[in-house]
């Protein structure tokens, strides 16, 4: 190390403390006491242009604005925030402009364009997703399953109470549905219920008692109950009522698939024939635009495997 | 001891004039100079055949996600590659400072070559250390105001190329110059110009040895892998300073034996050694902390030595052990060989990795929400998002298919075969259907291929995922 003999002796402050303890002086580049008075210099600039200062309730707001449009479409400037930064980013930055491209794109692309074009279709699915989230999934859940069977269909199935081709789904996020089935308690009695019960778990292919499969059957067709105008004869359902397959083993409205035993499953299907359906989907025409109901309807044809 | 009065807490930068110097670490240093001047300011103009992407050898495509280092593209993906050649650089510069100290300070730092280029500019212009010094020292005139304002400008213009040649490696150089000069370049090439232009003519114009001295961290982290076997310049004070000191070649004192025959050392004093020295400390004071190791004033030593005829090496390579008197440096010291192990292994990992790089990768994420789906005809599925990259530079088609779920079926819609476009990325659905013997609550493995169609001479991609079936 360095001979300091060769040197001026090592300085020191100049200090003495306790008759002998000095302090040695190492000097700091007077550059580096530039750079600090710099560091003041951008604080107070900072303080001039951005939110700095707490006064009382509020703060001062410096002099940087950030302009946006709100909900209602006005134009709003106000002091910079990085909050009012990500929604101007979000409305007219670089991806967004970008996004909005695309989006236009897709808009006037057909449905059979679209559900070819491998790129269209990714666009679709990821701008979608957050549309389903923020309007269906509140009943749909947010994959598309609802978190009971029961009051609102599974998207996610390949069994479609309305129909899944493109033409239908659209119909039916623009104009709503109302699935409806008459309760059949006052109508029929506990044991034509049970009969109709059997026979309809016998359609999925249940082991039930062949008696009362037989009779439930004869009901099913009859004037009396008249279970086949909406379900048909072959007890698949219709579309254009929205009426249940009956004969696979997706359900919708009774959870049979939940239920442990046989008993519990006929007590489950006799419930609905007794209280009856009623479910209605709201329509999303003037809700939603025009493009995201293109979106909404590419998606959930996605979701089910779409016919 | 200094009085109170005269304290200075802060010290006014010393101003240097280094005197320039011939010598064989001369010529190596203006060797390294060359090279890496060479490289950085021509590479990004050097053009590339690539079946897709740019036409430019090295290309920083921020925008399009992608690194084109000639034949190679590097991806987000890849990025622990970066962190790989960080670490490797990290031991290399441990293993080097532990063998010969600061080699990358005195040779290869670019605050170095900078510098050294900004001298070179001084010197052609304000002349040499007596002149340059005489020219600080005189007041302001016509003369005084040619000079420094003109090897600012040249300063400025160095600093400018080296700002704007940085950029070029983001962008297309050709249009990316042109657009510059035509106002249409991003603002980002702009500020990074600006910005770079400005630190290089601070740094290695004003402030020099003031960033080693105090702001670059490594030159003080060097100082911690040091040790007795190290290489460092060091003056040999032995021989230098005799045992009655050292002194200049005055009367009978002019040959070496009337020298030591007064006790007098081989160093005449001449002050060539402090003079060359870019940091401006006598290395004859030993080794210090803004010693950069860059040899200059072994260069200068020699040179007189040979003037004189006396043999080299009063200031030369040594290390603590030669000087406490021990013999030469231990090169296979445990520290060295360890770095050098952990240094090979690294390299090895690397380039393995980069030689294996697929040509397309596939990812697969299963569907949690739901988990799975009971189908009309009691099948059950579950659902998987499927990642393909195509890093190839020609189009790609691809056909999906399982293994190793027996009877089950694959549904990908319309996109069971798709071709990709060369280098693109794209996310697909994919279902898969299957009809369980008994519903257990329980995962089975199952794996998603990629094909390539036949031609393409790829291999197939497999993607281990996994199968849920609920309890019945």
């Amino acid at each position: 190390m360095a001979d300091q003999s060769q040197h001026k002796a090592v300085q020191t402050t100049g200090h003495a403390w306790d008759g002998d303890l000095q302090e040695f002086n190492n000097p700091l580049p007077r550059w580096w006491l530039w750079t600090f008075y710099a560091t003041v210099v951008f604080a107070i600039v900072y303080w001039i242009l951005y939110p700095a200062w707490p006064v009382g309730k509020t703060f001062t707001k410096g002099l940087a604005t950030t302009t946006f449009v709100d909900a209602d479409g006005k134009e709003v400037t106000t002091h910079w925030n990085t909050r009012a930064e990500f929604i101007r980013d979000m409305q007219s930055g670089e991806e967004a402009l970008k996004q909005k491209a695309y989006l236009e794109k897709v808009a006037g692309a057909s449905y059979e364009e679209i559900l070819n074009d491998p790129d269209m279709m990714a666009f679709t699915q990821s701008l979608a997703k957050v549309l389903f989230a923020d309007n269906c999934a509140a009943c749909h859940g947010l994959g598309g399953t609802p978190a009971e069977v029961g009051n609102f269909p599974n998207l996610r199935d390949d069994a479609w109470l309305w129909g899944g081709s493109i033409e239908r789904i659209e119909q039916t996020i623009r104009k709503g549905r109302l699935g409806y089935m008459p309760s059949f308690g006052k109508v029929l009695s506990d044991e034509d219920i049970e009969a109709l019960a059997n026979y309809v778990l016998s359609l999925s292919g249940h082991d039930v008692d062949k008696g009362l499969m037989a009779r439930g059957d004869s009901l099913f067709h009859s004037e009396q109950a008249g279970c086949y105008y909406c379900h048909t004869n072959s007890g698949k359902g219709l579309y254009s009522q929205g009426s249940a397959n009956l004969t696979d083993q997706v359900w919708t409205v009774a959870d049979v698939n939940g239920a442990p035993t046989l008993a519990e499953k006929i007590e489950r299907v006799k419930s609905v024939i007794r209280n009856g359906v009623q479910r209605r989907m709201p329509a999303w025409e003037g809700r939603l635009s025009d493009e995201e109901i293109k979106l909404l309807t590419v998606y959930v044809h996605g979701l089910g495997g779409g016919q | 001891m200094a009085e109170s009065g005269d304290t200075q807490l802060y010290a006014p930068r010393q101003a240097i004039f280094p005197r320039s110097v011939k010598g064989r670490f001369r010529r190596l240093k203006w060797g390294v100079l060359a090279l890496a001047y060479g490289v950085y300011f021509l590479l990004p103009w050097l053009r590339w055949e690539r079946e897709s992407g740019p036409d430019q050898a090295v290309l920083f495509d921020l925008v399009g996600r992608k690194f084109y280092i000639f034949d190679l593209v590097v991806y987000p993906q890849d990025i622990f590659w970066l962190a790989g050649l960080l670490m490797i650089f990290a031991y290399l510069l441990f293993f080097v400072t532990g063998i010969a100290g600061r080699v990358f300070c005195g040779y290869f730092c670019f605050q170095t070559l900078w510098t050294d280029v900004f001298l070179f500019i001084e010197r052609l212009i304000q002349g040499e250390r007596p002149a340059r010094i005489r020219l600080s020292k005189q007041p302001m005139n016509a003369e005084k105001a040619v000079k420094l304002g003109l090897t600012h400008l040249l300063w400025l213009l160095v600093a400018f190329l080296t700002g704007l040649t940085f950029v070029l490696y983001w962008g297309n150089a050709p249009q990316l110059v042109a657009e510059f000069f035509t106002g249409q370049a991003p603002f980002a090439a702009y500020a990074t110009t600006v910005f770079l232009t400005a630190t290089t003519y601070v740094m290695a114009g004003i402030a020099r040895e003031q960033v080693c001295t105090y702001m670059c961290p490594y030159a003080r982290f060097q100082s911690v892998m040091f040790d007795r076997d190290t290489l460092i310049v060091s003056y040999d004070r032995a021989r230098g300073e005799g045992s009655a000191g050292r002194a200049k070649l005055g009367r009978d004192l002019k040959t070496r034996e009337q020298r030591q025959a007064a006790g007098v050392g081989d160093c005449i004093d001449c002050g060539y050694c402090v003079q060359v020295c870019p940091t401006g400390i006598d290395i004859r004071n030993g080794l210090q902390i803004q010693c950069i190791s860059c040899a200059l004033c072994i260069d200068a030593c020699d040179t007189i030595m040979d003037s004189l005829g006396w043999e080299r090496g009063l200031v030369g390579y040594s290390s603590q052990r030669v000087e406490d008197g021990g013999k030469r440096a231990r090169l296979l010291r445990p520290k060295v060989l360890g770095y050098a192990a952990v240094l090979l292994v690294a390299v090895g990992l690397l380039v393995w990795s980069v030689g294996n790089q697929a040509p397309y990768d596939l990812a697969v994420s299963q569907v949690r929400q739901p988990l799975f789906t009971r189908l009309s005809d009691g099948r059950i599925e579950n659902a998987y998002q499927l990642k393909v990259n195509n890093k190839t530079g020609h189009a790609l088609g691809l056909t999906f298919s399982i293994e190793g779920l027996p009877d089950a079926e694959l549904d990908m819609g319309r996109f069971r075969h798709i071709v990709l476009r060369p280098e693109q990325r794209l996310r697909l659905s994919a279902r898969i259907k299957a009809r369980p013997k008994v519903l257990d609550g329980r995962t089975y493995p199952v794996t998603i291929v990629a094909t390539p169609d036949a031609g393409s001479g790829l291999p197939p991609v497999r993607h281990a995922t996994v199968f849920y079936v609920p309890k019945g």
